[in-house]
């Protein structure tokens, strides 16, 4: 199947990039390997063996697919469009993460790779990569910011069940960006064995498309079960987005259904008119290189990355995505924001009237709804990707809530 | 410039002796203390002078290197500044080339053009981008071409023979070979293992080639010093500036000078 020009699932193009975003802005030691990993992964995409084994695994192990939930209560309301929840957080580990780990790991042992390294945030790529390593047998390190081993506890002790070596991060604010960038270091180091498992549609080529294509899922299945459900697409879909794996998941099957609205929402932390204590990158950052690719940064007047702040640790990136600085800059997607305390509100409403605890990054989302639903108003249809369930979050909010568990 | 690279190499050359290359971040430990120590690497020894660019994200840096970058900006060094160093420098030394090495973004936030031009004037001769493979290169050769100043290629143990072309492609001045596999002041470098290299580099290139990254006492500084065009010594340096509370500026030189009289002593029989 040829691609239609400007077809938005024609990108990226053959060097990465996704119009004037993305690329391998990596270290000569690296360029072999990521060239190397663009060949293995279009061979691989292209074997309907490993797509089998893939879909296997998601099947039987991740337990896909994931409902997609008609979310009677919260429809009601807001009293506009009704809601369906796609709900990810019923996968095992209670995140989408694992729909990307999964991929990569059945990727690494095709390589021949023995050593996997992953970078986490507040833990739950950390935790999917252990999951998956546990599962193949495959020695898994994971570098996690100091400052995050100490805030996200369970997930630590979670990795380690599991096997995993978790190795805490001191340089620079010591949280996900630094763990990001010692990650990198050890590949450098260890270019014969090991494979970096990224957590997030970003970093050099081809993570992000590679990252995009095994969130995908997703998007897929919510466009066919609204069919059956609705008979007919969503009038918007919906999702957080911190470096934006769930959200491209998500959007990237509907792209070139025009009458699709496509929403991402973008961590305000404490408001954006503060410097540095918000992770809006497309709607508070500029473009700049980082972390192998061109995209959306929050940055200094010098081109110092700032650190970004959100109640969310998963949605505390400086970056984002190149797909989605892509998607902004064309008009395709609308990013919002949202700040903590929103997110705290929409965190309790889901509890309450869903039965439903969300991650805090998924809360995000949720408190965009009441807009976006009142928006497409009552004859309308939306689905949002509830990405991950808040278990995780429980101490967080309780010291927000100035209550001791 | 281009030509001050040149000449400095030629003249090592017709010595037949290895250029030292010093590396010192600049801005570390302070804006005084650095301008200090740049003036005074030449008299100490160095052939040429490689200049850290202060970057909050150094993914190929080992930790002696992140933490002199965290110094510098914490010292409210910027690139700006970096540039106003080297304008210093000039007013006493026209013949010292100087390099600026660092990662992308504080140039590409600059403004390719602009950077180029500015460095240019303040005698900036050639840069060093660690995360900027051929690939991704030509925007910034092309505005570097346009200012007369050197992209300096960084060439590493993954580079195999089908990539060596790729990787030499609108290099100028020299190439730089990173010895390891690694990031900055880690691992040793071995020369046995580093002399096929140089020599295919300088086939591919025409150009001289330097050897650094794992080079740290005069011995090993030496035994590269005999089988490449030039020496670097970074990690060693900016370790004495982190771990000296007084005279910073003399103990980072004597040191300087211990490696460049190896360095120069390499080759004499």
């Amino acid at each position: 199947m040829t691609a239609q020009p400007n077809a938005y699932s024609a990108y990226p193009d053959a060097n990465g990039r996704f119009g004037e975003f993305g690329g391998r802005y990596v270290a000569e030691t690296l360029m072999p390997l990521v060239l190397e990993l663009d060949r293995a992964y279009a061979e691989a995409k292209a074997d309907p063996a490993f797509q089998a084994e893939l879909r296997g695994y998601l099947t039987h192990y991740v337990g896909r697919p994931s409902p997609l939930y008609f979310a009677e209560r919260l429809t009601q309301h807001f009293g506009g469009a009704k809601i369906y929840l796609k709900r990810e957080e019923l996968n095992h580990t209670g995140a989408h993460k694992i729909n990307n780990c999964m991929g990569q790991m059945l990727l690494a042992k095709r390589m021949g790779k023995t050593r996997i390294i992953a970078e986490t945030g507040a833990g739950q790529h950390g935790v999917a990569s252990a999951t998956v390593t546990a599962r193949f047998g495959v020695p898994c390190v994971v570098y996690m910011g100091a400052v995050d081993v100490e805030r996200q506890k369970p997930n630590v002790f979670r990795m380690n069940l599991l096997g995993a070596e978790v190795r805490p991060v001191t340089s620079g604010a010591a949280t996900l960006k630094d763990a990001m960038n010692e990650a990198m270091r050890d590949w450098v180091t260890n270019v014969g064995d090991t494979y970096y498992m990224i957590g997030t549609a970003a970093g050099p080529h081809p993570y992000p498309a590679m990252v995009r294509d095994f969130q995908a899922v997703i998007g897929t299945e919510t466009r066919q079960q609204i069919l059956e459900l609705e008979g007919r697409l969503p009038d918007a879909v919906v999702a957080c987005v911190g470096g934006g794996s769930n959200a491209i998941g998500m959007f990237h099957p509907f792209l070139e259904d025009a009458d699709v609205k496509i929403f991402g929402v973008e961590a305000a932390g404490l408001g954006l008119d503060t410097v540095d204590k918000h992770a809006a990158s497309l709607t508070g950052g500029r473009p700049g290189i980082l972390h192998g690719n061109k995209t959306y940064l929050l940055q200094d007047d010098d081109g110092q990355i700032l650190e970004g702040h959100s109640i969310s640790a998963g949605l505390d990136y400086p970056g984002i995505g190149p797909e989605h600085s892509f998607l902004h800059d064309i008009g395709r997607a609308k990013y919002l924001t949202c700040t903590d305390d929103e997110a705290l509100e929409a965190f309790e409403l889901c509890s309450r009237l869903e039965g439903i605890i969300p991650a805090l990054e998924s809360a995000h989302a949720l408190a965009k709804l009441g807009e976006v639903a009142r928006d497409i108003g009552k004859d309308g249809v939306i689905a949002l990707c509830l990405s991950g369930r808040g278990d995780k979050d429980i101490f967080t909010v309780a010291d927000h809530l100035g209550r001791k568990i | 410039m281009k030509d001050r690279i040149d000449r400095r190499f030629a003249a090592c050359k017709a010595e037949d002796r290895a250029a030292f290359v010093a590396y010192v971040m600049a801005g570390d430990p302070d804006l005084a203390t650095s301008l200090e120590i740049l003036k005074g690497l030449p008299a100490a020894g160095a052939d040429v002078i490689e200049l850290g660019l202060p970057f909050s994200d150094p993914m190929a840096e080992g930790p002696t290197i992140q933490l002199a970058a965290q110094r510098s900006l914490a010292g409210g060094m910027r690139t700006k500044g970096v540039l106003e160093m080297v304008r210093e420098f000039r007013k006493a030394d026209q013949d010292t080339p100087i390099i600026l090495m660092g990662y992308l973004n504080p140039v590409y936030n600059f403004g390719y053009e602009a950077f180029g031009k500015a460095a240019a004037e303040a005698g900036v001769d050639g840069l060093i981008m660690v995360d900027c493979p051929p690939e991704e290169a030509d925007p910034l050769a092309d505005a570097l071409d346009a200012a007369g100043l050197s992209l300096i290629r960084l060439a590493t143990p993954t580079t195999d023979e089908a990539r060596m072309p790729v990787v030499v492609r609108r290099t100028s001045g020299f190439i730089y070979y990173v010895s390891v596999a690694g990031v900055t002041g880690v691992k040793e470098a071995d020369e046995t293992a580093v002399a096929p290299y140089v020599t295919r580099l300088r086939a591919a290139s025409g150009l001289p080639v330097a050897v650094g990254f794992g080079i740290k006492t005069p011995e090993r500084a030496a035994a590269v010093a005999r089988v490449a065009d030039a020496v670097v010594v970074g990690s060693a340096f900016v370790e004495v500036v982190g771990s000296t509370n007084e005279n910073v500026t003399s103990s980072v030189l004597s040191k300087v000078e211990t490696l460049a009289k190896a360095v120069r002593a390499a080759r004499v029989p």
